[in-house]
């Protein structure tokens, strides 16, 4: 009998949770291994390369695993409550004029707070998942904390800033400790069929990525044709619907110009998408809502950051500001190129994580 | 740990006689029955001796035994073959909203093909009304498909009125008696069945085998297409060790009968007493009495079954859940929600179906388990919260799904 207590273990089928699981198995722990399952496809899955992260193929991969390495294995239900959550909000964060972020959204409220849930009714006092991110409890600040993962190139802190104190002291992040390479050895070593699988990127619940058909489906008000104007308001072309584009997009605008455009700004208000030059995609200050902070109860007074604004961009110095109503203003020492609202915005102190939140606009 | 069995109605474990004879049959006597020579002839003689059993513990003549893989191929043997057989005669169909998947999707199907169906609702236990049946009957109605005795909640239907209405009235009358072949005594004739589906390994028998009773002179055709085997209704070589098999827990399942239901009734009744008198705010779903002697079907307001069964299992007792994910579905319990549960109610739904092996202890010790879990879940949930401010209704709050 282990003496340690009971994890579970959220398990994709892809090598990282994969070799979460086996490191707690190794450590002691009383490990169960759990897929949530989010999104139910009509269609039989014949298509070897299904490999979104909620497919069926997924699942038998993690069951292969959970069998490998001996713990009990089970689907979770989360159907509702994704449903109810994060499509729902994709869909309105698109009406609304904003680019959702649903892997943020699913992380906050499914992944974290949703299996936080079932895990402490399965009798664990943990749950684990194979982000390389760490988690740890600073003395001084007497607080659980959230650290970039030692592997810089694989970080994932970036999508976990909402984690509170509560979710914190329930996590496991082991693999905030490894390079991504040496997981992959780990994961051979171990004999995890897994080892080698490529990553997923795909948006897990639009189906082959089409966002259009997903959208045309879910939210057809939002695909409305209009005018593509210059940053003078000259039209210069047509667009297909404003949620098929992207800020700091250039390709597939079909526009023929003397000079490449990007898109500037998405403007809901007057369903144009407004193009300019690469320079005319950069700003300095932004607003941000919807914050959670992990080293400090509150903002009360203007804070320097190293932050970032979205998943792949590097760091940039900022003054974070709070203003009134649970919002902040940043401002960087160096123009950021395509702030988008919608997405995230996460300070950091070194490698630690300060907090978070969401793009309103970009000032 | 200790391990129990909760869980028949998913499948029963292979009795050690029935997997004997079958081992014989897969090593020495190999033989396809279509050959002509000795090795084909001792097979042959088999697969025969085994639809003698089956059509014995029915009331049948073996001639109207058919084998197939199993309860999804007979229904969709039934359905589809009566179905394509019978178009010129009519295109409508009667079954039930309760039905098994085998059933249902294979009438969505017909209904592509230009068929029409009528699902009948069920009353609150899940029971169908024979009147029902009566009014949806037209003149082009073909086929009657009401299952015997529902696989989630046990409700055992009236066969025995829907099979003479359909006599009256000179229409196929289908049951898919999967989960009651058995368990409770069958005799076609007496029942007034036309066709009836059965499945091999909710009877102690292997899975992969399954049988088709087709009454002399019903109209069907193949649904599948080879050589002339099970008379060109179901060609494929045959499943011959399955077939024994099948054949042997068929005899087994004649002999123990009354013994069965008796030992069966008894502990589910206990069970059943238990639980009410251990834990509060529960609800029986099915039938009281007229239900299959190992089900009982409850839901436990203010939990999830999901987390009820996976905390089970962790404490070894295997049971099942209408709103668990194990498959890839998620669709919440159809069977409950015909019988007009709400979603909460239906998502708190626990099945534990019990076997011929099981003992009194087995039935103690998970009413030692049960409530232990059922005190730590509800005292977590919010659902519990919340419902105890509207305590006379506890599931007025469904309409957000």
């Amino acid at each position: 009998m282990s003496t340690k207590p009971r994890v579970l273990v959220a398990m994709s089928g892809g090598v990282d949770s994969s070799l979460t699981a086996a490191l707690l198995v190794q450590q002691g722990y009383d490990v169960i291994g759990a897929t949530m399952q989010i999104w139910d496809k009509d269609v039989p899955e014949s298509d070897a390369e299904n490999r979104g992260c909620c497919s069926l193929s997924a699942v038998d991969d993690a069951r292969r695993v959970a069998d490998k390495i001996g713990i009990p294995y089970y689907v979770l239900n989360f159907r509702e409550m994704f449903e109810d959550t994060v499509i729902d909000y994709f869909v309105a964060e698109y009406g609304a004029g904003k680019t959702p972020n649903p892997c943020i959204a699913c992380n906050r409220y499914v992944k974290f707070e949703g299996l936080l849930q079932k895990a402490l009714a399965l009798g664990a006092e943990y749950v684990a998942t194979g982000h390389y991110a760490r988690i740890g409890y600073n003395d001084t600040l007497g607080r659980h904390t959230l650290s970039k993962g030692i592997d810089h190139t694989k970080d994932q802190s970036y999508a976990l800033y909402h984690l509170n104190q509560n979710t914190l002291k329930h996590f496991l992040m082991p693999l905030g400790d490894y390079t991504k390479v040496r997981t992959r050895e780990l994961a051979a070593e171990f004999g995890l069929s897994v080892a080698n699988k490529p990553e997923s990127q795909e948006i897990c619940f639009v189906p082959d990525d089409d966002y259009k058909g997903f959208l045309a489906e879910k939210s057809p008000d939002s695909l409305r044709p209009g005018n593509i104007i210059d940053v003078h308001g000259k039209i210069v072309g047509q667009h297909q619907g404003l949620p098929l584009y992207t800020i700091g997009q250039r390709k597939g605008l079909g526009i023929a110009a003397g000079k490449p455009l990007y898109v500037v700004k998405l403007d809901f208000a007057n369903n144009q998408v407004i193009v300019g030059s690469n320079e005319d995609v950069f700003s300095s200050e932004l607003i941000a809502e919807d914050l959670n902070f992990i080293t400090i109860d509150r903002l009360e007074k203007p804070i320097t950051v190293s932050a970032k604004i979205r998943y792949g961009s590097r760091e940039g110095i900022a003054i974070v500001t709070p203003l009134t109503k649970g919002s902040v203003h940043v401002k960087f020492f160096e123009p950021q190129r395509a702030i988008t609202p919608g997405q995230s915005v996460v300070f950091y102190d070194g490698d630690m994580v300060i907090g978070g939140g969401i793009i309103k606009n970009s000032v | 740990m200790e391990r129990i069995y909760f869980d028949h109605s998913a499948t029963t474990p292979v009795d050690r006689e029935v997997a004997k004879v079958m081992l014989e049959y897969m090593t020495e006597k190999f033989g396809n029955p279509s050959s002509v020579h000795s090795f084909g002839r001792e097979t042959r003689k088999a697969v025969e001796e085994a639809r003698q059993s089956v059509a014995a513990l029915l009331g049948a003549a073996a001639n109207e035994i058919f084998f197939t893989s199993g309860g999804t191929e007979s229904d969709n043997l039934a359905l589809k073959g009566i179905a394509f057989a019978n178009r010129k005669k009519g295109n409508h169909i009667i079954t039930t909203a309760i039905e098994h998947h085998a059933v249902l999707h294979a009438c969505e199907y017909l209904e592509k093909q230009g068929f029409t169906v009528t699902y009948l609702p069920v009353d609150e236990n899940a029971m169908v009304n024979v009147e029902d049946v009566r009014n949806a009957i037209t003149d082009k109605t073909i086929l009657i498909s009401v299952m015997f005795a529902n696989n989630e909640v046990g409700t055992i239907q009236p066969i025995k009125e829907i099979g003479q209405l359909a006599k009256e009235k000179n229409i196929y009358f289908h049951t898919d008696a999967v989960q009651a072949v058995g368990n409770c005594h069958i005799d076609v004739n007496e029942l007034n069945i036309d066709l009836l589906s059965l499945s091999g390994h909710k009877l102690y028998g292997p899975k992969g085998i399954g049988a088709i009773y087709i009454r002399k002179g019903v109209k069907i055709e193949s649904t599948q297409h080879g050589g002339s085997q099970e008379r060109k209704l179901r060609p494929g070589t045959e499943n011959v060790p399955g077939i024994v098999g099948l054949g042997k827990a068929a005899d087994l399942a004649r002999i123990e009968l009354n013994q069965r239901i008796s030992h069966l009734t008894n502990l589910r009744d206990k069970l059943i007493k238990g639980i009410q008198e251990k834990i509060s705010d529960i609800k029986l779903n099915g039938h009281k009495e007229n239900r299959l002697p190992g089900n009982v079907n409850i839901s436990f307001l203010y939990v999830e079954g999901e987390s009820l069964l996976l905390n089970l299992d962790l404490k070894g007792i295997a049971a099942s859940s209408g709103s668990a994910c194990t498959s890839g579905s998620l669709d919440p319990s159809h069977v409950l929600l015909a019988m007009g549960l709400t979603h909460e109610v239906a998502h708190g739904s626990l099945r534990l179906s019990l076997g011929r092996g099981n003992t009194e202890d087995d039935i103690n010790y998970c009413l030692e388990v049960l409530p232990q879990i059922l005190e730590r879940l509800r005292s977590m949930s919010p659902l519990n919260a919340n419902s105890k401010l509207a305590a006379n209704n506890p599931c007025s709050q469904c309409d957000h799904h």
